[in-house]
């Protein structure tokens, strides 16, 4: 029943993935297009005044990361529960949680780095101080994988429904709350002259329980939409 | 096998558990009702008003009893939850689902009573408190285990699918009340604590309150068995049992509308 090492159908489920995605790359610009777009809203909804664009700029930061995370959400398992393939991870006798690993650590790649990578532009572009935008890389890199992992098992979660519309925003979103408290907070804190390491803290633990126990969580969901 | 075990599994058959809930449930009506209406009376007639709130205190013998309840509904459905994806209990998936809208109810009212009580209290409608924002963020959660469940046409996946978010939502209600808490004090220092005198509450005050406490659980456990009947009536629709009962018991019919 089983072929091959725990760790090749890691890397290999990683490597089909990470390759349809690749054929499809202009999905991959989707999200960060979506977020350059919603952050030119901002100051044409606020109005261009540095000042008031530059004390909202961290939140409004976060706020697009967790929105634009949501648009490759559904894919992470529509097709392999339409396809036959998690039924195929079932029976492959993998463990689940290496399974589920490899698909969060795909959308963190393929989501999460890139809105890592263009948020520091639209803090900048806002108006917000280097020194903030230096704690906004660090908490996003710590918070991002959270998003993910919330994402996943929401995702594992409406996989074999026809279309999952709004119920996945519907479910991430409110889990996703202290990822963002605390990831806004820790930015707001250097802004006004604190410490960031208290926020930072409680988001570097908050990484290490969802990518510990998240897994599981996702695995559990995974063999509920396949059964 | 062990009696309790035995009268576990007794229990999680559904013609069983019809017959079960149908014989308690007119008493936790009753139940709910009497101890409500005293617990009424007492807090919205006999009860002091309060010194510094005045009249709107009363609010408190609604509002409170409800925010407990949304609390309390929400353990419950993860438990029933577990139970469903450890066990596979058929009952205990009906129970889980049967609680979500009720208790979403109750976050409804204690959302409702909460800012009807903040207008005349603190000025305004809505304060972005750290209880009232965890309170809203719960009402969310709610909201997405319904979801859930009502997405999936095959009503057990669906409870599966319901229980694992009732669990993931459980674990992280707490986290989210910490981390709102810490989001409040960064922002705005300390606010008020509604019950931070909750020890020294005056007996005339918490008689009401605890009479309301005891027939809100009534009231749940009333509308959830009543919800969980015809729940558990839909998806046995097919079986023979209930094709038994449909035409012998047409007096039936007026029992399960009270």
């Amino acid at each position: 029943m089983r072929n091959g090492s725990a760790g090749t159908a890691f890397w290999g489920l990683l490597a089909r993935d990470g390759m349809g995605l690749w054929r499809r790359r202009g999905e991959l610009l989707s999200p960060l297009i979506f977020a350059l777009i919603v952050a030119t809203l901002f100051p044409l909804a606020l109005g261009p005044e540095s000042t008031r664009l530059s004390s909202v700029a961290g939140g409004v930061c976060w706020v697009i990361v967790l929105l634009a995370g949501q648009l490759s959400l559904d894919a992470l398992f529509r097709s392999d529960a339409e396809d036959g393939s998690l039924d195929a991870m079932l029976v492959s006798g993998q463990p689940l949680y290496l399974l589920a690993l490899a698909k969060i650590l795909l959308h963190w790649l393929s989501t999460g780095l890139p809105l890592l990578l263009v948020a520091p532009v639209i803090a900048l572009a806002l108006g917000m101080p280097p020194s903030g935008v230096a704690t906004l890389i660090f908490a996003l890199l710590l918070g991002t994988p959270q998003l993910s992992v919330i994402g996943a098992c929401a995702a594992a979660l409406t996989a074999s429904l026809r279309r999952s519309g709004i119920l996945l925003a519907l479910i991430v979103l409110p889990l996703a709350v202290p990822v963002l408290i605390f990831g806004a907070g820790a930015v707001e804190a250097v802004l006004v002259g604190g410490q960031a390491s208290q926020a930072l803290l409680l988001l570097a633990a908050g990484a290490v329980l969802s990518l510990a126990f998240g897994p599981l969580v996702c695995a559990s969901a995974m063999r509920m939409s396949a059964s | 096998m062990h009696p309790l075990w035995l009268w576990f599994h007794k229990t999680g058959s559904p013609p069983l558990f019809y017959r079960l809930a149908g014989r308690l449930m007119p008493w936790f009506w009753a139940l709910a009702l009497i101890i409500g209406a005293v617990g009424l009376y007492l807090g919205l007639a006999r009860a002091p008003a309060d010194y510094l709130q005045g009249e709107s205190v009363r609010i408190m013998y609604i509002h409170v009893p409800s925010a407990w309840m949304s609390m309390f509904i929400f353990a419950f459905m993860a438990f029933c939850g577990a139970l469903a994806l450890i066990w596979h209990v058929k009952i205990s998936e009906v129970l889980m689902i049967s609680a979500a809208p009720i208790g979403m109810g109750f976050t409804v009212i204690t959302l409702i009573t909460g800012s009807l009580w903040g207008r005349p209290t603190w000025g305004t409608y809505w304060e972005w408190d750290a209880r009232m924002t965890s309170e809203l963020v719960l009402l969310f959660l709610y909201f997405g285990v319904i979801g859930l469940y009502s997405a999936f046409d095959d009503r057990r996946k669906g409870a599966r699918a319901a229980a694992i978010l009732a669990l993931i939502g459980l674990v992280n209600l707490p986290i989210i009340h910490y981390s709102v808490e810490w989001w409040n004090t960064l922002h705005q220092g300390s606010s008020i604590k509604l019950l931070s005198g909750k020890s020294t509450i005056h007996p005339s005050m918490l008689w009401p309150l605890l009479l309301m406490a005891v027939a809100t659980k009534c009231w749940f456990v009333a509308s959830l068995l009543n919800r969980a009947r015809t729940d558990v009536l839909e998806m046995e629709s097919g079986k023979d049992w209930v094709q038994q009962m449909l035409p012998a018991e047409p007096a039936a019919t007026s029992g399960q509308t009270s």
